[in-house]
């Protein structure tokens, strides 16, 4: 079997990025598998600009801001394998693939960064009433024809779910022609970031209808229509409010899923919150030698932070494989339910660690706490957070050295 | 009279507030970098937008494209016309120009995404 030091499932942001900062920490026997024909991951079909600014200080476009790291791989001669696809790994690290060249073939890897990024969640999922015609995509697919293939789906378009994807889209669909009839948002606020609203809704007069969902699918071989309604606080559509609004195309931007279906093969802990790996602040998973960046980790609101992440899985991974490790402790980062979730989980060394979280509601004037006990570590007061928008805090070793856990409260004024 | 905006510079989204005498802005509150205040002036007097979109190469393949600055807001629509209208030949490479200086705007716009 071919040894190879370190394996990195996935060659878009996160896979690129972890790859560069392990080389540059001193890997050379590794390699990227992609099971798509370019570099670059999701990133390719996101043509519109935001992408880089706190990366780069300049606004770029996900294929530009792709290309950057790309060029990277390229100039370090990385190797990489396109058209590949991973089966399984094993928790020993024993990767299997397979691609049309080369049939299926196995590589023991002494580490293994999981970067398989996220994928849409399905209209499955949303148990609409009604017909199943055609003219229904999610976002993210109807991003791909536009961009990638140069095809429109449709003229009359409604979206449902306000996430940044759909947003973009709304724009797209109209820059390209398409009439955007309404958006639809479950919750009383957006899940995209307040940019977005401005620049791709409001910009084109496209109305936000927070606190509606489709109930109702209209039309035999092709879409002809969808119905609307008006949901209460519990979120249960009001018949009374019931609208109808004829469309051919209905686009669906209702959250993100991390693939994590090779995780399982391999024994890692998934989180019930983030659908992702419970990781320390390396981003190993607890499966020794096997570390996890980017969306498959948490679904991220900015590409920049998937670098960043990625970065530190890299500069980990290559630390594993050295040898290397700072001074162990064991502390499990807990959320209150108002902060929803943490990332790393755990702390185990004793260094600085910035840890990621996302909140549950829009609250406003706000102080985030970390408590060992009832001895607050860490307090920080925002004057708002969102649960479309990712925090972060910094907590320096002296404030979790002796403590065995860590919890992360919201307090509201 | 005061004109709430949320900032679309960086996706912080700053909530502005901008103060307004006769169509003049007299002050600005509420951004976090000099790009917000500039952003917030434009907003009030002249607004400005990118636009990123793909043009088709002779092949029928689409490659993506952006203006290489921002235009001005009403000329969005005239601008993807403009774009529809046009080709590129393959391979495109980041940076080069597919119309220069389109509508007489001063942008041009130039190919975003290596495409072979």
């Amino acid at each position: 079997m071919k040894q190879i030091d370190l394996v990195i499932i996935g060659g878009g942001p996160a896979g690129m990025s972890a790859a560069v900062a392990a080389y540059e920490s001193g890997v050379r026997n590794l390699l990227i598998l992609e099971r798509d024909a370019h570099l670059g991951g999701i990133l390719q079909q996101c043509i519109h600009n935001g992408f880089g600014l706190h990366r780069f200080g300049e606004e770029l476009t996900g294929p530009e801001y792709a290309w950057r790291y790309e060029k990277q791989v390229r100039e370090l001669e990385i190797p990489y394998k396109l058209n590949t696809m991973v089966l399984d790994i094993t928790p020993d690290k024993v990767v299997t693939a397979t691609n049309s060249e080369e049939g299926i073939f196995q590589i023991q890897a002494k580490a293994v960064i999981l970067a398989m990024g996220c994928r849409e969640r399905a209209k499955g999922a949303l148990n609409i009433a009604g017909t199943r015609p055609a003219g229904i995509y999610s976002a993210g697919t109807a991003q791909k024809f536009v961009n990638l293939k140069g095809y429109m789906p449709g003229k009359n378009v409604v979206i449902l779910g306000s996430g940044d994807i759909g947003l973009i889209m709304a724009r797209r669909m109209t820059l390209e022609g398409a009439k955007v009839h309404a958006v639809c948002e479950l919750m009383p606020y957006s899940g995209g970031l307040a940019r977005n609203i401005e620049q791709c809704l409001h910009d084109f007069d496209i109305p936000l209808k927070l606190s509606h969902t489709v109930v109702g699918i209209h039309g035999k071989e092709r879409l002809e229509g969808v119905t609307i309604a008006k949901v209460d606080e519990r979120r249960r559509p009001i018949p009374e409010t019931s609208e109808y609004i004829a469309c051919d195309t209905l686009l669906l931007s209702v959250g993100l899923i991390p693939e994590n279906e090779l995780s399982k093969t391999a024994k890692v802990e998934l989180d019930r919150v983030t659908s992702g790996a419970v990781v320390d602040q390396d981003r190993q998973t607890a499966v020794e030698g096997i570390y996890a960046c980017g969306n498959v980790l948490h679904v991220h609101d900015l590409v920049d932070y998937v670098s960043e992440e990625a970065e530190i899985a890299g500069k980990s991974a290559a630390a594993y494989i050295n040898g290397e490790s700072a001074e162990g402790v064991d502390v499990s980062l807990k959320a209150d339910g108002k902060i929803r979730y943490t990332v790393p989980q755990r702390i185990t060394q004793k260094k600085d660690v910035t840890v990621y979280f996302r909140v549950a509601d829009v609250y406003r004037n706000v102080t985030v706490k970390v408590k060992d006990g009832d001895t607050v570590v860490f307090s920080r007061k925002k004057p708002k957070v969102a649960p479309g928008e990712m925090e972060s805090i910094t907590l320096k070793p002296e404030m979790f050295e002796n403590a065995k856990e860590l919890s992360f409260e919201l307090e509201v004024q | 009279m005061i004109r709430e905006l949320t900032c679309i510079v960086c996706p912080k989204g700053c909530p502005l507030k901008v103060e307004l005498e006769n169509g003049a802005v007299i002050n600005v509150t509420g951004h976090t970098c000099p790009r917000g205040k500039t952003y917030a002036i434009n907003e009030c007097t002249h607004p400005m937008r990118t636009i990123t979109t793909t043009v088709r190469a002779e092949n029928g393949e689409v490659v993506p494209v952006k203006t290489s600055t921002t235009i001005p807001k009403e000329l969005m629509f005239a601008c993807m016309k403009e774009v529809n209208r046009a080709t590129v030949k393959l391979p495109a490479k980041i940076g080069d120009v597919v119309i220069a200086n389109v509508l007489e705007t001063g942008a041009d716009i130039v190919v975003a995404a290596n495409v072979d």
